[in-house]
């Protein structure tokens, strides 16, 4: 469980975050979505404890962000900020296989490489692997991050964006392993989406912010709806059952 | 699976690596104005003493500044997140000859170690603050960065001269700006193996400086206590800078062309290519040293002029290739 309570941030005289308070269950997948600006990727920040916490209180299973050691935490929980600016020369599993830095201290093992090896052939990398990362395009680094982030094999699994770049077949293909993995190990993912029909049908819960708050949290049902949809987003949508999954047809 | 694990082939490189660096070693024991034939070492008491006194200090000199300096100007890479900045351009070495300027100064009796001590501690700072202020610079930018490093390194260089010229002291900062191995003697190099030794504590952090390079975010998401990593990082560039600025004086391009031309071939994952850099630094110096004792032999050449010209030739040519990789 991620708990959130009374979380203000001010960066350079603005606020960013407005006492936001928030309890992300254990298990499942939970979208946090929302207009440029609303604070999602700071709140990211703070609980993945990329910044420090100037007011308020963050704990993920119980040990509280600011005070516990950083090694400790990046066994129960990985971070992937959008676009982290990787541009080392490093091969693509020498970079993946970096996610297991927190449970072997840089001595693989057997099992590691097992994992590793898993990580690639799950995100389409295999044939990659031997490559330099800064040979690849944008979707495969991508890719290559997302796979050292669950190379990390954490039970909190904190994502911003992680579509950005990817195709369709490789953002469904994301998508569809956040659910699995959340369905048969009761994994926690929390991620930031920008494409509300991605949330509508693989998140459970649908957390929205606007303007440095929460303004809607719930079961993904609750939130897809037209009036919520709008005061979240700012204009009138409609939203239909298509094949038994809630659609949204913000085109229009 | 990694370059490391590529199996006969990866086995090969090292074979030829390490025997390039043996055979560079024997030659620079054997090459200068003293006349000295392999043969006589074992008859001639001369030889040896020629040997033990002047040559094998000088060689060892040549290797362990080279590596040193060659990882010092990784780490600084892997700390700036820039590959073209060095020690010797972006203000630490001369922060370091300022340091020794300021210790000659206050305590002229100062022993070599002491002014190494000082010359640590100005790099310390002088380096910080360009890395503070590198980090602000725009990432968008990449050339700003090494830029920026010359235009710092050069107000501190001139900040020393001047001092200097006020001082009379400028034939000794003469001394510290251009590397060279001539006056080295048994008893007069020895400082050099704290170099070598910080060379090897860079190894045993390798794992940990390749997740500085991935950046910040990167690095504490998993789990690696970032801050501390780059004051390690700071204390490495900075002792090992001033240590050779003291002992032998500025070698320039060392720490730029060798971890470039590694990078280009063998990645960055510090644990497996590390070590080709120290060698990679240690084969350009000696060869560079050689070189210099036999242009106008029996005159010498300064290794830091050597450098200056092949170093630059090196580091062009690598940037000019630098699209046609892969």
């Amino acid at each position: 469980m991620i708990e959130i309570a009374g979380v203000s941030l001010a960066l350079g005289g603005s606020r960013i975050l407005d006492n936001v308070s928030l309890t992300v269950p254990k298990g499942g997948v939970t979208a946090l979505v929302g207009p440029n600006g609303a604070g999602k990727s700071s709140l990211l920040s703070l609980i993945a404890r990329l910044r420090p916490l100037q007011s308020g209180r963050i704990t993920v299973d119980g040990l509280p962000v600011d005070t516990t050691p950083s090694r400790q935490l990046a066994r129960i929980m990985a971070i992937l900020r959008q676009d982290p600016g990787v541009a080392s020369r490093l091969r693509v599993a020498e970079l993946v296989g970096f996610g297991r830095f927190p449970h072997n201290r840089g001595r693989l093992t057997a099992k590691d490489r097992e994992i590793i090896a898993a990580s690639l052939e799950q995100f389409d990398l295999s044939d990659l692997a031997l490559r330099f990362i800064d040979t690849l395009s944008g979707g495969q680094r991508q890719r290559a991050l997302v796979a050292m982030t669950f190379c990390q094999g954490t039970d909190y699994i904190l994502l911003d964006e992680p579509l950005n770049n990817l195709d369709m077949f490789h953002a469904r293909n994301l998508m569809r392993t956040l659910r699995r993995i959340a369905d048969e190990h009761g994994k926690t993912v929390l991620i930031v989406l920008h494409d509300i029909n991605h949330a509508a049908s693989y998140a459970d819960r649908i957390v929205a912010m606007k303007d440095g708050a929460v303004i809607a949290s719930g079961e993904t049902g609750d939130i897809i709806r037209p009036d919520i949809l709008e005061s979240i987003f700012g204009f009138s949508m409609r939203v239909e059952n298509i094949a038994g999954r809630l659609t949204v047809l913000h085109h229009a | 699976m990694t370059a490391g694990s590529l199996g006969s082939q990866g086995f090969a490189y090292q074979a030829i690596g390490a025997a390039t660096l043996l055979a560079l070693f024997v030659a620079s024991l054997f090459v200068g104005v003293g006349e000295l034939a392999i043969g006589s070492l074992a008859s001639d008491p001369e030889a040896l003493r020629l040997i033990m006194i002047s040559r094998l200090p000088r060689t060892l000199a040549a290797l362990l500044a080279g590596s040193a300096l060659a990882i010092a100007g990784l780490v600084m890479q892997t700390l700036a997140r820039n590959r073209f900045v060095e020690p010797s351009t972006a203000g630490t070495a001369q922060s370091a000859a300022l340091g020794i300027l300021v210790v000659t100064l206050v305590w002229p009796d100062a022993s070599l170690g002491w002014k190494a001590a000082g010359a640590a501690v100005t790099a310390l700072a002088g380096t910080s603050v360009f890395l503070m202020l590198a980090h602000r610079l725009p990432p968008t930018q990449p050339f700003l960065v090494p830029l920026f490093g010359l235009v710092y390194g050069g107000v501190i260089g001139a900040a020393a001269i001047f001092a200097a010229w006020h001082l009379d002291l400028l034939q000794y900062l003469e001394v510290w700006m251009t590397g060279e191995f001539s006056g080295i003697l048994r008893g007069r190099y020895e400082l050099l193996w704290v170099a070598g030794a910080l060379v090897v504590l860079a190894w045993w952090t390798a794992d940990r400086l390749t997740m500085l390079s991935l950046g910040r975010d990167v690095s504490i998401g998993l789990g690696l206590n970032y801050a501390a990593m780059l004051r390690l990082g700071l204390v490495i560039v900075s002792a090992i800078t001033a240590l050779t600025v003291v002992v032998v004086g500025t070698i320039p391009f060392v720490g730029l062309v060798a971890p470039n031309i590694v990078s280009r071939f063998a990645g960055e994952n510090l644990r497996h290519t590390l070590p080709w850099v120290a060698g990679g630094g240690a084969a350009l110096v000696l060869a560079c040293d050689i070189m210099g004792r036999l242009i106008r032999f029996p005159y010498e050449v300064p290794v830091g002029t050597i450098l200056g010209v092949v170093g630059a030739v090196l580091f062009l040519a690598l940037l000019l290739g630098r699209n046609s990789n892969d």
